[in-house]
């Protein structure tokens, strides 16, 4: 029996209608809900890299983080100036600067990918914290370039004299104020449905065969002449590109960014993402990016209503506290319901 | 003389993170889990007999809190680790991590700016010897890591409980088909992870340390440095990594004014850096175990 869902023509009528309601989204959606969609998707661009690098090619990572930090801090010191004083600015033009920050963040993957290559399983995992652990002093001390502690400020995005910010030319579209996350909406999706086709490209080539061999056993790997350092460094390159990518738009999407936000917390909850999702899952990485990032946006909107949440500061479970039961417990959950199918299977 | 205080600083700092680190160690070494809820377990036996010394007195506050832990350990391996038993290490470490969100939401909640002090006789009292000045406390530290790793190296050889231990460690399927119980030496590798959480967070949080507060856990999180430059399956290289650590972090705190290029608080990171340059060299640690091929 075919699956409806794996008629090629259903799919292709369902991808077609989905790339309808996205196109005309932001015209009815209120502020809330495209802002939700914006930070959600650009997170699954890091979410997508991540599972490429610890759902199929087997390297527990913890220093995603630190890699969209390079991303974003590389698009605020390379793009054009703020008009700060306390931050420095190299002045390159928006597109450039972006361009160079994604490809710094490879180039970070590229150098870190020889202790990779060195370092197997759970002792890369420990290592990579140590790439988190360096970073928040490199941002705290790097002062001109992240602002220190107070953060700094992210240019806007000027694509040939287009502004994407609240700035001339203000545009109406059906009478409707066209501002700049309606803007950035499209920029955002654009590039998440680019880097979901080229992954899943990739993944269905010799290399995402390469690299699923490599996970499974690193012996058979090499004997079937898979070359098991180049591939584990190009999972590690390929992620970090994709981590560094959605720092630059969540950076275009906060306008501010500050060093605490890429922290420990930040790369495991881009692990709860592909765990959620289901690890090496790619439509998997992009649905627990949504729900990663969306249920504390969606607790602090609506949590007034649940019984047991209450605003931060009285006393009570406040909706970030809950998110983060939220995200441990699903993680627990999943991974031990899932691996304990396993076993009885 | 700055040298000379700088080491007994260091090393005494040092067997603090030993201790934090022994525990990570038995886990890792009975159960080939990487417990990353370590640091909020250490918080959660602190936390405890934080909490309750005022009222039961220091010793029995003590022992309720490592059985506290203890209690915890055993019920994370029956509810989450051995049904997952077949699965692979980074899953298990994952697992570790989601548990680790939600404890240490909840202490951090709990704790908020409050710093906490569990009520122990040595207080601030200092040794001084020949200009050398030594806190009590971590003499303290230094008798009891000293009992522990005594008392491990000890069942090791001579306890039925230790040899099944050391068979599973080199070989789980083998050591079950000989006898070996893997679910009580589960059982026991995260009891007594957990035990020695709680006792080692008693000793980070004693002077010089303010005492226990929501950060404890990140400073707890050195124990993985520690672990890792040792090698993660050898309680003596957990040793030699937590003194590693400790001296790395003393040194470059003492020679700051020398360090000035590295940047402030570079002492904090010291350990992480030394822990990536060990890894370069020996990718398995110092003493940890090496896989039989080499690819």
């Amino acid at each position: 029996m075919t699956y409806l869902s794996r008629s090629p023509a259903v799919r292709r009528g369902a991808g077609i209608a989905l790339a309808l309601v996205a196109a005309v989204l932001p015209l009815f959606a209120s502020d809330f809900w495209t802002q939700l969609v914006l930070y959600s998707a650009a997170a699954a661009v890091g979410a997508l890299g991540l599972t490429v690098l610890v759902g199929l090619s087997g390297q527990l990572s913890l220093a995603h983080g630190f890699f969209l930090a390079i991303g974003a801090y590389g698009y605020a010191y390379l793009g054009p100036g703020t008009g700060s004083p306390d931050t420095a600015s190299l002045g390159l033009p928006g597109p450039l600067a972006a361009v160079l920050a994604v490809a710094a963040a490879g180039v970070a993957g590229l150098v870190f990918s020889p202790v990779a290559a060195r370092v197997r399983g759970i002792y890369l995992g420990l290592a990579s914290l140590a790439l988190i652990m360096v970073g928040r002093q490199v941002l705290a001390d790097a002062r001109p370039v992240t602002g220190g502690a107070y953060g700094r400020d992210v240019p806007v995005l000027d694509l040939f004299g287009f502004h994407f910010a609240d700035q001339g030319p203000y545009l109406y579209v059906l009478g409707v104020p066209f501002g700049a996350y309606d803007r950035l909406w499209y920029v955002v999706l654009a590039l998440l449905a680019a880097c979901y086709w080229f992954v899943r490209n990739v993944l269905r080539s010799r290399v995402g065969r390469g690299l699923r061999t490599v996970r499974d056993s690193e012996a058979a790997a090499a004997a079937a002449g898979v070359d098991v350092q180049r591939y584990k460094a190009l999972a590690f390159v390929l992620s970090s590109v994709y981590a560094g990518l959605a720092g630059v738009l969540l950076g275009l999407l906060f306008q501010h960014v500050v060093p605490e936000y890429f922290g420990l917390t930040l790369s495991v909850q881009y692990l709860a993402m592909i765990v959620i999702g289901g690890m090496g899952s790619l439509p998997g990485a992009v649905a627990g990016a949504f729900a990663v990032t969306g249920i504390p946006l969606l607790l602090g909107q609506y949590g007034g209503a649940l019984p047991f949440v209450s605003s931060s500061g009285s006393g009570g479970l406040d909706s970030g506290v809950v998110a983060q039961y939220l995200f441990g417990a699903l993680i627990v959950v999943i991974l031990v319901i899932k691996s304990h199918r396993r076993v009885s299977a | 003389m700055r040298l000379a205080n700088l080491l007994v600083d260091g090393v005494s700092l040092g067997l603090v993170y030993a201790l934090i680190s022994i525990g990570f160690v038995v886990i890792f070494r009975g159960t080939r889990t990487p417990n990353f809820a370590h640091g909020s377990m250490l918080v959660l036996g602190t936390y405890l007999i934080a909490v309750l010394h005022a009222r039961v007195g220091f010793a029995a506050a003590v022992a309720i809190g490592v059985a506290g832990a203890a209690v915890f350990g055993f019920a994370v391996n029956r509810l989450a680790m051995v049904p997952t038993r077949n699965a692979g290490t980074d899953v298990r470490g994952i697992i570790t991590i989601g548990l680790n969100v939600v404890l240490t939401a909840e202490l951090t909640r709990r704790l908020g700016a409050d710093i906490l002090t569990s009520g122990d006789p040595w207080g601030d009292a200092t040794l001084h010897a020949g200009g050398l000045a030594v806190p009590v406390s971590r003499l303290a530290a230094l008798a009891v890591s000293a009992l522990i790793i005594a008392g491990f190296v000890l069942a090791n050889r001579y306890t039925m409980m230790g040899l099944s231990a050391r068979a599973t460690a080199e070989d789980p399927e083998t050591a079950s088909l000989v006898g070996a119980r893997l679910r009580r030496v589960s059982d026991w590798a995260w009891i007594l992870g957990a035990a020695l959480a709680a006792v080692a967070g008693l000793f980070l949080i004693a002077y010089p340390s303010p005492g226990l507060v929501a950060g404890t856990g990140d400073i707890a999180i050195l124990a993985f440095p520690a672990a890792v430059i040792g090698g993660l399956d050898s309680v003596g290289g957990a040793v030699a990594g937590g003194l590693l650590v400790g001296l790395s972090q003393a040194l470059v705190s003492g020679y700051q004014d020398r360090l000035a290029f590295l940047g402030q608080g570079f002492d904090t990171v010291a350990p992480w850096v030394l822990m990536v340059l060990v890894l370069l060299w020996r990718p398995h640690g110092l003493f940890g175990k090496r896989p039989l091929y080499r690819i």
